[in-house]
C-alpha cells in the first residue's frame, strides 16, 4: 500500500504555513526534520502530568517518569537492533556521541603512533574530536580519499589500513552529498586488523534500516532530531564489552555506585555514561517519533524518499546551468548542486523568497568542499512528508533563478 | 550633486514600487548588483576584504578633490547589490559628508527583513569600513 501523504502531512503542523507569502516547502530535512503532532503533545504531556526526576525517586511520579524514560531505551534498542538496552546511551546528539568515544575510548586505548582513519566525506564533528585526540596523544589521523562522484576509494582504504590502525570512524551516509558508504566492507576489513569502528549515523538512521548486530560496528552515533524527534537528544550505541572497557565520560550523579571522599566506584552501563539529570522530556517524547517511523515502515519511507530524489534529479538536471555535486551510485535523499556562475547563498536566498527552504554553504564539511574545489553547495534534502508537487515548485523557482546567469 | 538625503529618498521610492514581494525585491537587489562598476583585479586581495561578512566583500578607495570614491565587489550577487546601494549614497563625497550621513534608508526599506539578520550584520560591517576610510582620509589630509 502506498503512503497516505495527505495524512502524513496533516501530522506536521509546521508544514501548514506561508513563508514570504508562499506555502512553505521544507527541503532542509538533512539539517533537521519537522516534528509530528504526537511528539509535540508528548513533550507537553510530560511537563503537565509526569515531570519528575528519574531513578531513585520513592514517589509515583518519579517511578512513572523512570518507566517512560527506560521504555525509550528499549524502543531504541529495537530500532537499531542492539542486543541489549544497556548498550544504548542517551547523549545530546551525534556530536556528543563521537566526543564521548574520543574522550573515553580514545583516552584509554589510543597511544602515540596509533592511527585513526576517517574519510574525506566527514562532517566536522567526525574530524575535530579526532584531531584533538591525536594532538593530545601523538596519534596520527589518516584520511581515506574519494573519487569525483563522492565515493570512498576502497583500494586506498585497504592501503591505509594497518596494525597501527586502532579506530576507523566513518560516516554511514554523507550529510553533504547523500553518498551511502560501503560500511559492511569497511567494518569487516577494520576488524581484521584489530581496529574498532564507529559509524556516524546522523543521516543514515532516518533513511536506512539499521541493524548494529548485523553491521557489527562497535559504535553507532545518531541524533533524535533528524528522525522526527526532539532536538538536544542523541544516542550512542556501543557493544557491551567495549563500553565496559571504557572509563566514564563525565563525573557526577547517576554515574556512580558508591562515593566516598577517598574513592568512587562507577555505575554499570549505560548509567556510567549518563552523569547528571538527563534530557527526560525529550527522551520520552522520542518514543512518539519512533512510533511514527515504525507505523509507516522504514522501507516504505525510503522507497518514497528515493522516488523523490530520482524525480528531483531528473527534473532539476534539465535546467540549464544545473551542476550536481556528488553523484554516487548509492545515495539517499540528498541532492547537492550548484548553478553555474551563481553563488549558493544567492540561490538559497532566492529560493527562500519563494517559500522554499534549502541549505547553502559548506554543510560543516569544509575539507570535502575543498576536495571539489568549491566553497559550498545548495542542498535540497527530502523527507517522508515531501511531495512531487513540492519538487515541481523547486524546479519552477530554480529554472527562473538559473536563467539570470544561464540564458 | 544631490545630497545623500535625496539619493536615499530615491532608493526608498524604488523599493516601495516593489511592495512587500520579497522575491521581486531580491531579484531587484541582484540586478543592481550586476551593474556595479568593474572591480580592478589587482585589488582583489586579502587586505581589501571586509571582516565580518558572511560572503566575501572587497572594498577599495581613491581620494580625489577632497572626495572619497569607493569601488567594491563580492562573490555573491545579493551582497554586490547591497554594497552598490551604499556606494550610490556615499561615493564621491567628502569625508565629513560620509561621516555625517545617517543611512536611514536601510531601515526604511526594511532591509533587515529582506536579507535576514546574518547578512544585516555584514551590511553593518560594510558601513563601518566605509566610514573608517572617510575618517582615515580626514585625519590624513586634514579635510
Amino acid at each position: 500500500m502506498d503512503l497516505d501523504l495527505h495524512h502524513i502531512r496533516s501530522l506536521f503542523p509546521v508544514l501548514h504555513q506561508e513563508v514570504n507569502g508562499k506555502p512553505l516547502v521544507y527541503f532542509d530535512n538533512a539539517a533537521t526534520t519537522q516534528k509530528p503532532q504526537p511528539v509535540i503533545e508528548a513533550l507537553t504531556r510530560y511537563y503537565e502530568l509526569d515531570n519528575s526526576n528519574i531513578h531513585r525517586g520513592a514517589h509515583t511520579l518519579a517511578a512513572r517518569a523512570t518507566e517512560y524514560y527506560e521504555k525509550t531505551r528499549i524502543m531504541v534498542q529495537d530500532f537499531i537492533h542492539a542486543e541489549e538496552p544497556e548498550e544504548v546511551i542517551f547523549t545530546k546528539g551525534t556530536t556528543e556521541g563521537i566526543n564521548l568515544v574520543a574522550s573515553t575510548f580514545g583516552r584509554k586505548f589510543i597511544h602515540e603512533g596509533d592511527e585513526i582513519l576517517i574519510s574525506t566525506l566527514e562532517h566536522h564533528s567526525n574530524i575535530v574530536p579526532w584531531q584533538m585526540l591525536c594532538e593530545e596523544k601523538g596519534a596520527v589521523l589518516k584520511v581515506i580519499p574519494i573519487n569525483d562522484h563522492g565515493e570512498i576509494l576502497l583500494e586506498e582504504f585497504d592501503k591505509l589500513l594497518s596494525p597501527r590502525t586502532k579506530l576507523v570512524s566513518i560516516v554511514h551516509v554523507s550529510n553533504a552529498l547523500g553518498t551511502v558508504n560501503p560500511v559492511e566492507y569497511i567494518i569487516e576489513k577494520a576488524h581484521a586488523v584489530g581496529a574498532k569502528v564507529l559509524l556516524d549515523g546522523a543521516q543514515s538512521s532516518s533513511h536506512l534500516k539499521i541493524d548494529v548486530q548485523k553491521l557489527d560496528c562497535d559504535f553507532f552515533a545518531f541524533s533524535a532530531h533528524k528522525i522526527y524527534g526532539p532536538t538536544g537528544l542523541g544516542i550512542l550505541y556501543g557493544k557491551r564489552e567495549v563500553l565496559e572497557s571504557m572509563p566514564p565520560y563525565m563525573g557526577g550523579g547517576e554515574m556512580i555506585k558508591e562515593v566516598t571522599f577517598e574513592k568512587t566506584t562507577y555505575n554499570d552501563i549505560p548509567f556510567k555514561f549518563e552523569a547528571g539529570t538527563p534530557n527526560i522530556a525529550d527522551v520520552i517524547a522520542f518514543q512518539k517519533a519512533l512510533e511514527f517511523v515504525n507505523d509507516l515502515g522504514k522501507s516504505k519511507m525510503v522507497e518514497h524518499e528515493n522516488e523523490l530524489l530520482h524525480y528531483a534529479e531528473e527534473a532539476l538536471g534539465s535546467i540549464k546551468g544545473f551542476i550536481p555535486v556528488g553523484e554516487a551510485k548509492e545515495k539517499v535523499s540528498i541532492l547537492s548542486f550548484l548553478i553555474k556562475d551563481m553563488h549558493p547563498f544567492d540561490v538559497g536566498m532566492m529560493l527562500d523568497a519563494g517559500g522554499i527552504a534549502v541549505r547553502t554553504g559548506h554543510h560543516c564539511a569544509q575539507p570535502l568542499m575543498k576536495r571539489f574545489d568549491i566553497e559550498g553547495t545548495v542542498r535540497a534534502s527530502f523527507s517522508v512528508y515531501n511531495t512531487k508537487d513540492e519538487i515541481d515548485r523547486l524546479y519552477q523557482s530554480l529554472s527562473k533563478i538559473a536563467k539570470i546567469k544561464n540564458k | 550633486m544631490t545630497d545623500t538625503r535625496e539619493i536615499q529618498e530615491e532608493i526608498i521610492d524604488e523599493f516601495s514600487i516593489l511592495g512587500d514581494d520579497k522575491e521581486s525585491t531580491i531579484y531587484y537587489i541582484m540586478e543592481i548588483g550586476d551593474k556595479l562598476a568593474p572591480f580592478p583585479e589587482n585589488e582583489r586581495i586579502e587586505e581589501n576584504i571586509i571582516k565580518g561578512c558572511q560572503s566575501k566583500v572587497w572594498l577599495t578607495t581613491r581620494f580625489e578633490d577632497n572626495k572619497v570614491f569607493f569601488l567594491a565587489d563580492s562573490n555573491t550577487d545579493i551582497t554586490k547589490g547591497l554594497i552598490s546601494l551604499l556606494i550610490r549614497v556615499l561615493s564621491g563625497r567628502t569625508p565629513q559628508e560620509i561621516l555625517d550621513t545617517d543611512l536611514y534608508f536601510i531601515n526604511k526599506i526594511g532591509m533587515n527583513n529582506i536579507i535576514g539578520s546574518q547578512r544585516s550584520n555584514g551590511l553593518v560591517s560594510m558601513i563601518k569600513q566605509m566610514k573608517l576610510f572617510a575618517l582615515a582620509y580626514q585625519a590624513k589630509f586634514n579635510v
